[in-house]
């Protein structure tokens, strides 16, 4: 039951984007139209969940301190190569999204058609870099591993599409022009995360 | 000459600046402002990173292969952010544990890799440096501004000394993340109407 609590806590009460502010450039640049919001929104879901569990082995087999002891190598075993985490990771990230996009293209056509563009973006959006940071930091175990990696990317395809939504009706209302865009953009996020905290509290 | 470098560096302050106007590197600058500590201390990394990769970047500009850029220009941001890492490990540690991942998500902040692509590939050294620290100082500016207004309503602090009188309700919702949207979203209304700078949609 802890992996559904945690799923529930990494969409809803500790969403990546409204309670951590990640990814939140393609967040803005991308939720102008519901359409693009949603391919965005599941490429993101994808990438994360391939991405944080393949980081986590990375990490396990590599890079922790003394975690190269399964090769028998006494020197190799003394090796504490954690300060390399952050170029390993975002290595790992791009070579992993070309993989997804030539897979996607290879057996997959009309998926790829349809996510084509975001796919590249992906790697320079934060959510996913910073989805293997915290699983670094709060030190989850692999079967949490899987579950965070789904449930955060699935928490910000949320935010994104209601986003996306909410901006379709925005068009047609009367904003100052200073705050038309961006500003009214950041505001009525502020409004959601506000509402997401009332999640806040629920525990399965 | 001097009047080019002098706009290089006077642009990215205030008439295109790289968080309310260019609409690069907001998730930091969300997370980090809840005291005024951790922003100044985030602001001066994103700084030292974008002005040295730039510095990188320009001087490598003649032999980095166009196809290749990306990964170049990644592995160069990332070696500078490890340093940036690893150097407030030794030296800040309280710091840095509040600082969390966001030292670690300098290397995808959209501000170093956009004035990378935008600048640093096109021009020599000297202006490069000056672009990037500009940048680094927009950003700077904006940081320390949402990081002002949040831990004063919040806490009625600022730098951690009590500075509104103890009368004064802390007001929670600062602190929290609607209060930085909202924050932001505020100032970004307020500078747009100064330098009328408007989007259609």
């Amino acid at each position: 039951m802890d992996l559904l609590s945690l799923a529930v806590r990494s969409i809803f009460i500790e969403n990546i984007l409204l309670s951590t502010f990640l990814g939140m450039c393609s967040f803005l640049a991308i939720s102008k139209r519901i359409e693009t919001a949603i391919g965005l929104g599941v490429a993101v879901t994808l990438v994360q969940f391939i991405t944080v569990p393949v980081n986590w082995a990375l990490k396990h087999f590599f890079l922790d301190p003394g975690a190269l002891a399964w090769t028998g190598v006494p020197a190799l075993a003394a090796l504490d190569l954690s300060f390399l985490n952050f170029i390993v990771f975002i290595a790992t990230i791009a070579a992993l999204v070309q993989l997804v996009e030539m897979l996607l293209d290879r057996y997959f056509p009309p998926l790829y058609q349809a996510l084509g563009i975001f796919l590249p973006l992906i790697t320079v959006n934060c959510a996913i870099l910073g989805g293997s940071l915290f699983m670094v930091e709060r030190q989850y175990t692999f079967p949490e591993t899987l579950v965070y990696g789904f449930a955060s990317g699935a928490g910000w395809a949320l935010a994104i599409i209601a986003m996306g939504a909410i901006r379709k009706k925005l068009r047609y209302s009367n904003i100052p022009p200073g705050l038309r865009g961006l500003g009214i953009t950041m505001i009525v996020t502020g409004l959601m995360a506000m509402t997401f905290m009332l999640f806040s509290g629920i525990n399965l | 000459m001097a009047a080019k470098l002098q706009k290089v560096f006077t642009d990215p302050l205030s008439e295109n600046n790289p968080i309310t106007i260019q609409i690069l590197g907001i998730c930091s600058s969300l997370a980090v402002t809840t005291q005024l500590k951790t922003a100044l201390v985030m602001a001066a990394s994103l700084t030292i990173v974008t002005a040295g990769s730039n510095v990188v970047i320009s001087l490598l500009r003649n032999t980095i292969p166009a196809k290749i850029r990306m990964i170049v220009e990644m592995v160069v941001v990332s070696v500078l952010v490890i340093l940036a890492d690893q150097f407030l490990r030794a030296y800040m540690f309280d710091v840095s544990r509040q600082l969390s991942v966001f030292v670690g998500l300098i290397i995808t902040n959209c501000i170093v890799m956009g004035r990378l692509e935008a600048y640093a590939l096109q021009n020599p050294p000297l202006p490069s440096l000056i672009d990037g620290l500009a940048n680094g100082l927009g950003y700077s500016a904006v940081l320390v501004i949402v990081a002002v207004v949040r831990e004063l309503l919040g806490s009625g602090k600022l730098l951690g000394y009590a500075v509104l009188p103890a009368s004064y309700p802390a007001n929670g919702l600062m602190l929290l993340a609607p209060g930085a949207f909202i924050v932001l979203g505020l100032l970004i209304w307020a500078q747009r109407s100064v330098t009328k700078h408007f989007e259609t949609a």
